[in-house]
């Protein structure tokens, strides 16, 4: 895995260290600075920042905005693009815009459904899935081509992303395939769903790792800190995806609520520990949703602060 | 088939109250399978008119009749002789039996009384579920049988996605991923290779997106 791309997050990922990504969710309104507000929190822990994409198809600020707010602040974006709102043409363009502002680092998800968001009745698009994002970003990258044939010079030089989600069973074997044809597609890197079930993790890792997967991919452990016991719960049973097993509920249930934070930041600190040992995991991407002011302590806590500053950057 | 599924009665009411001759016009194909426009709908809902004008005191004519197929003009021309005599139609055929209908009697005015809803099979009665989306390249030789344009909801052909859980969609738990229906079913066939194949974006030409579609069968035009 030699970096290819004036990525940093890319570079450090080739240097063998452990990569530190976390991410900065944009406001529902006109104001920019609430994602420089975020950013400001975590910058100096982080390698690179996700800016999602109208996540859980509530509209908000869009992410390659806000990504240019972060690159203008001197920071490592990773724009996340969904497929559900663009086609491929309002996707390679916005490629191409990212790319001229020195993005660096793309996510291709498909997306939630709008069902989730808060404009249910709108049609959605789909013209491509996520491995068909990856697809036509490598094309743009490597040969220089548009989807439709277009031949053009000035490249977009992109590290190129995906999520996985080890714990949507029931069948783990189809998870590892799934990401194997992401890997195919061109995707080097993925953030993989909130881990809380390390059994299942770790089988995830080994049939990757057996099928030379984890050769060609770097999987970032995908980290959340449960705030309270209510988060866990509505994470087991509410949210599609997520597997939280009743060992973590009980264990925030266990201890007085005014130490509920607390507790949870313990168990993701010790997640992180654990994790680091599996074969395969090439870093950590911390989702602390609306909890940003957490991530320096957990990154300090795991040993993994500071952080590296590779020569040149992006 | 085509599904369809009858409209509210006041929908209908408040397209019709103002004529005061009507014909209620069934379709003996696909909406006459899923109970929503056949000869019995079209009884039903003559009643259900004629009750609400007697309640409202209008004297409306509401006659009935049922057609082989409102998508073809020889079935629609058994309507030339009677259609002069009506002020309006209420198709319970299809929208494109409606359209058909509206199409050849083009003074009349033609009103839906049933929201076509999708291609799909009975699974029981009184329940009936999507299974195509008429794309126009049929993919499901890849698949196993099972369309993932239809059954998936993002109607991706790389699936299944995160969001699906413990094999049902994440749009709804009685759902069920049709990416994982098709994994299953390409093991049973001892086709997981084809799972593997990475497939490319779609052309999306032969569906909606590229326009009002025709089919000329050059072979059967002869």
């Amino acid at each position: 895995m030699s970096a290819t791309t004036p990525s940093k997050l890319q570079q450090i990922i080739a240097s063998g260290q452990m990569a530190v990504t976390s991410e900065v969710g944009p406001p529902r309104s006109a104001d920019g600075e609430v994602i420089e507000r975020k950013a400001k929190i975590i910058k100096d822990y982080v390698d690179a920042i996700n800016v999602t994409d109208n996540q859980t198809s509530v509209c908000r600020m869009c992410s390659l905005a806000c990504c240019i707010r972060l690159k203008l602040m001197g920071l490592e974006p990773i724009l996340q693009m969904t497929t559900r709102d663009r086609n491929r043409i309002a996707l390679q363009s916005d490629i191409l815009g990212a790319a001229s502002f020195g993005i660096h680092d793309l996510l291709c998800l498909t997306g939630d459904h709008q069902h989730f968001g808060d404009h249910a009745s709108c049609a959605n698009v789909f013209d491509l899935d996520s491995a068909q994002l990856a697809m036509a970003v490598r094309m743009m990258r490597d040969e220089g081509r548009l989807l439709g044939g277009f031949q053009f010079e000035v490249r977009p030089q992109m590290f190129i992303g995906a999520a996985v989600n080890p714990f949507a069973g029931p069948n783990v074997f189809m998870r590892v395939i799934r990401m194997g044809k992401k890997a195919a597609a061109g995707v080097q890197f993925v953030q993989t769903q909130c881990i809380y079930n390390l059994d299942t993790f770790k089988e995830f890792m080994k049939i990757a790792e057996d099928r030379g997967l984890t050769e060609k991919v770097a999987v970032l452990a995908g980290i959340t800190p449960m705030k309270n016991v209510g988060m866990a719960k509505y994470m087991q049973k509410r949210v599609p995806g997520i597997d939280v097993p009743d060992e973590v509920v009980k264990r925030l249930a266990g201890v007085p609520k005014e130490k509920q934070a607390e507790e949870g930041i313990n168990l993701a600190v010790e997640q992180i520990e654990e994790l680091k040992g599996v074969p395969g995991v090439r870093g950590f991407h911390l989702m602390a949703i609306e909890w940003e002011e957490k991530v320096p302590e957990i990154v300090e806590r795991v040993g993994l602060y500071p952080r590296p500053s590779m020569g040149g950057g992006s | 088939m085509i599904k369809a599924k009858p409209k509210p009665l006041e929908e209908i009411i408040d397209n019709v109250k103002d004529f005061s001759k009507l014909l209620i016009a069934g379709c003996d194909g696909c909406v006459t399978v899923c109970e929503a426009g056949g000869l019995k709908e079209v009884k039903v809902l003559a009643s259900a008119l004629r009750l609400y004008f007697t309640q409202a005191g209008k004297q409306v004519q509401v006659d009935e009749a049922s057609l082989t197929r409102q998508c073809e003009k020889e079935y629609l021309a058994q309507l030339n002789d009677r259609m002069e005599g009506y002020d309006a139609v209420v198709s319970l055929a299809c929208g494109v039996g409606a359209q058909y209908l509206a199409e050849m009697y083009n003074h009349k005015p033609v009103f839906p009384g049933v929201d076509t809803c999708f291609l799909g099979v009975n699974e029981e009665r009184g329940l009936y579920s999507e299974r195509c989306q008429a794309c126009g390249r049929c993919i499901l030789a890849e698949t196993g049988g099972i369309c993932p344009i239809t059954r998936c909801s993002k109607r991706m052909l790389n699936g299944p996605c995160g969001g699906s859980d413990k094999g049902k969609c994440e749009i709804n738990p009685d759902i069920p991923c049709g990416w994982e229906l098709i994994y299953e079913r390409l093991k049973t066939l001892g086709q997981l290779d084809r799972f593997e194949r990475l497939v490319e974006p779609k052309d999306w030409t032969t569906s909606r997106d590229g326009g009002p579609r025709k089919i000329i069968r050059e072979d059967l035009r002869i």
